[in-house]
């Protein structure tokens, strides 16, 4: 090839179908993804247009966003939810999609199943009506949220038309200290270059911390790139990831195996590539993060202090503070330290996957949970329900006094009944504190299954170092 | 594309799609009568109840078909519903310093039009509302710009094509459609490794 090109570039240009002067290129999407939420208008339009699904076959739904996560052989109680499950499945039906239902063995969050199942590859396009696609980037794929009308053009086209994003390269050397997670170098970052910082990007997250990762680390990582603003983020695919791969039900086998790893070993960055921007992040100094404000971006080490908003000049930065910590019903200048919590919710396309239920238990283990705290541990899938079971997990949840349940997006997004009471504080998992995104009138702090274990057991905003 | 409108001033930066229109609100099946859930825990108490002190509860707003809000408008979720509740309310514009990718993409699929204007424009246009509420500014999309009442203008970019969608009435799917034959070669030489759920 002539120029050194980013990993960004090399999956734009090996799916660029059309390009034409004026007009955005036209991009073909490898896997596509869909739940109940943001599908129901776009089949409706197929259906207007008298128009079918083009790769049925490339196309998988699953309902996690407004399922129960209770007993899942009683009927779903909320009359409007259940319409929209029951019109997912028929629109599969109408459409020939496969579907993993409420009742299917693979169901899930759907950016828990895509890798889990093998179904999300290095070298991928993948899209979904849910900004969180940008989960399935840890596997070297460029994977982004799209909104309903993309929905509709993908199921019929398989296409996209889209702009190229700039390219924005996250550095992360260094050794996380114990106690530190992937959950906060993304806390760290978004902190750092606020909400919209990677606006009109799409990350590449390099350098031997993120290297380091595991691949379900790396996943907690891409996740909350669009926290940050950027549509996608990425990780290069190298032996973790195709250890990772490897045997899952749809990953490629045999021959075809061979072929895709020679393919996938092509992937990485070329030396020499330039980004538009860059930023460098030391895992040394990093502490285990938490959020205290509203967006993703207010977040702090969970030994510092809350920002002063009179330390602010601009007057309407000062009023985001002043707002969120309103909100909150915090003060500035105080410690988040050994702030009351009543819910720690572990679960979410962010951390609910079998490693980060293991840390949580890990520290759960043979200790009880604060009474005055309610805890909901909710896995990912039915195959990290599965899993979790093998390992013994439920019960050290269950003796330690949490309430453990059937897998879905639940308490991150509350539209399904799991959700806080107006005013209550929670410690979460979970990818978003905007205002009321737990329930109305409820409070999030963001942070690491690990920190929100420790929360669990103290009944306050706790520092997990002191609990190791 | 051309209309002649107040501004609603909405002085709050990174306003999320989850505050434009909570998530519980996502579980219809239909694109329609989202306009009431428009801001719907800003615009209501516990009892659903207008609350007086939010500007889209105060009569004197009514009508208004341009939002200016704060720098990075619409974050959050990929929600389209966020622009189908502010176009169902009534707006046409929404007027910041910069927007989320996805909120954008969606906004220019639904006819609202999401104005970036240079910083010092955009703190003009809150002074100019403080100033007088009654200010009307004329927005135009083919000559890309926001005309003040003093005959100022703010330039704003727009990707050409999305303009020349709005502008035309082209629709989207059926212009992705006309490239059936791009497609299909393009399917045809995929490397057979790429894997189906088939």
């Amino acid at each position: 090839m002539s120029h050194p090109r980013t990993i960004i570039e090399k999956l734009w240009d090996a799916h660029v179908v059309h390009e034409q002067p004026g007009a955005p290129s036209l991009l073909y999407i490898d896997l596509h993804l869909v739940h109940e939420v943001t599908s129901p208008q776009a089949f409706q339009g197929l259906r207007d247009r008298g128009l079918k699904v083009r790769r049925p076959d490339m196309t998988l739904a699953t309902t996690d966003h407004s399922i129960p996560t209770t007993d899942r052989s009683l009927p779903i109680i909320d009359e409007i939810a259940a319409k929209q499950v029951a019109q997912l499945e028929t629109n599969c039906r109408d459409f020939g999609i496969p579907c993993f239902g409420m009742h299917s063995e693979h169901q899930g969050i759907v950016h828990v199943i895509g890798p889990e199942l093998g179904l999300t590859q290095p070298g991928m396009t993948v899209v979904c009506g849910d900004s969180h696609t940008a989960t399935h980037g840890a596997l070297g794929a460029l994977a982004f949220g799209i909104g309903t009308s993309e929905v509709e053009h993908v199921l019929a086209t398989q296409c996209l038309l889209q702009r190229k994003s700039k390219t924005f390269e996250v550095r992360v050397d260094g050794t996380l200290r114990a106690g530190v997670t992937a959950k906060d170098i993304i806390l760290a970052l978004i902190a750092r270059i606020g909400v919209g910082g990677g606006t009109g990007s799409v990350f590449e997250y390099r350098g031997s911390a993120i290297r380091a990762l595991t691949m379900e680390q790396r996943m907690t990582v891409c996740n909350m790139s669009i926290e940050g603003g950027a549509r996608a983020g990425m990780i290069a695919p190298d032996d973790v990831t195709f250890a990772y791969v490897s045997g899952r039900p749809y990953a490629p086998k045999g021959a075809a195996w061979d072929a895709a790893l020679a393919r996938w070993k092509q992937l990485p960055t070329d030396d020499g590539a330039e980004f538009d921007r860059s930023i460098a992040i030391d895992a040394d100094q990093l502490e285990p993060m938490i959020t205290y404000g509203t967006n993703p971006g207010m977040g702090i080490p969970v030994t510092a202090r809350l920002p002063e908003p009179s330390d602010l000049s601009d007057p309407l930065q000062r009023d985001s503070i002043v707002k969120a910590l309103r909100y909150m019903g915090l003060e500035g200048g105080k410690p988040l330290l050994g702030h009351p919590v009543n819910v720690v919710f572990i679960g979410s396309c962010t951390n609910s996957r079998i490693s980060d239920l293991r840390s949580a238990a890990s520290l759960l283990k043979g200790r009880k949970v604060n009474p005055a705290v309610r805890v909901m541990v909710v896995p990912g899938s039915q195959e990290v329900k599965r899993q979790a079971a093998a390992e013994g997990l439920p019960e050290i949840f269950r003796a330690a006094g949490c309430d453990y349940r059937e897998p879905g997006c639940s308490m991150c997004i509350a539209m399904n009944g799991d959700q806080l009471q107006p005013g209550e504080y929670s410690v979460s998992t979970s990818n978003r504190n905007f205002e009321g995104r737990q329930g109305k009138g409820g409070r999030t702090f963001l942070a690491s299954p690990l920190t929100a274990a420790a929360a669990a057991l103290t009944g306050v905003v706790t520092d997990v170092r002191t609990l190791l | 594309m051309n209309f002649k409108s107040r501004l609603v001033p909405l002085p709050i930066n990174n306003v999320d799609t989850d505050q434009i229109i909570p998530a519980r609100f996502l579980k219809t099946i239909s694109k329609q009568g989202l306009d009431r859930q428009l801001f719907y825990d800003w615009r209501y108490d516990a009892q659903g109840n207008p609350k007086p002190d939010f500007i889209l509860n105060q009569p004197r707003w009514q009508g208004a078909q341009i939002l200016l809000a704060g720098d990075n408008f619409g974050c959050g979720s990929s929600r389209e519903h966020a622009p189908w509740a502010l176009t169902q309310f009534g707006f046409r514009a929404v007027i910041s310093t910069s927007f989320a990718d996805i909120f954008k993409q969606n906004s220019l699929k639904n006819a609202l039009l999401p104005i970036v204007a240079p910083p010092q424009a955009h703190a003009a246009l809150f002074a100019l509302v403080e100033r007088d509420p009654n200010a009307e500014v004329s927005v135009d999309l083919a000559s890309q710009t926001v005309t003040l009442p003093d005959g100022g203008k703010i330039e704003f970019p727009v990707d050409p094509f999305s303009k020349h969608c709005l502008l035309e009435g082209v629709d989207e799917l059926g212009y992705i459609q006309k490239n059936e034959a791009a497609i299909a070669s393009f399917e045809a030489r995929r490397p057979v490794s790429i894997n189906t759920l088939g």
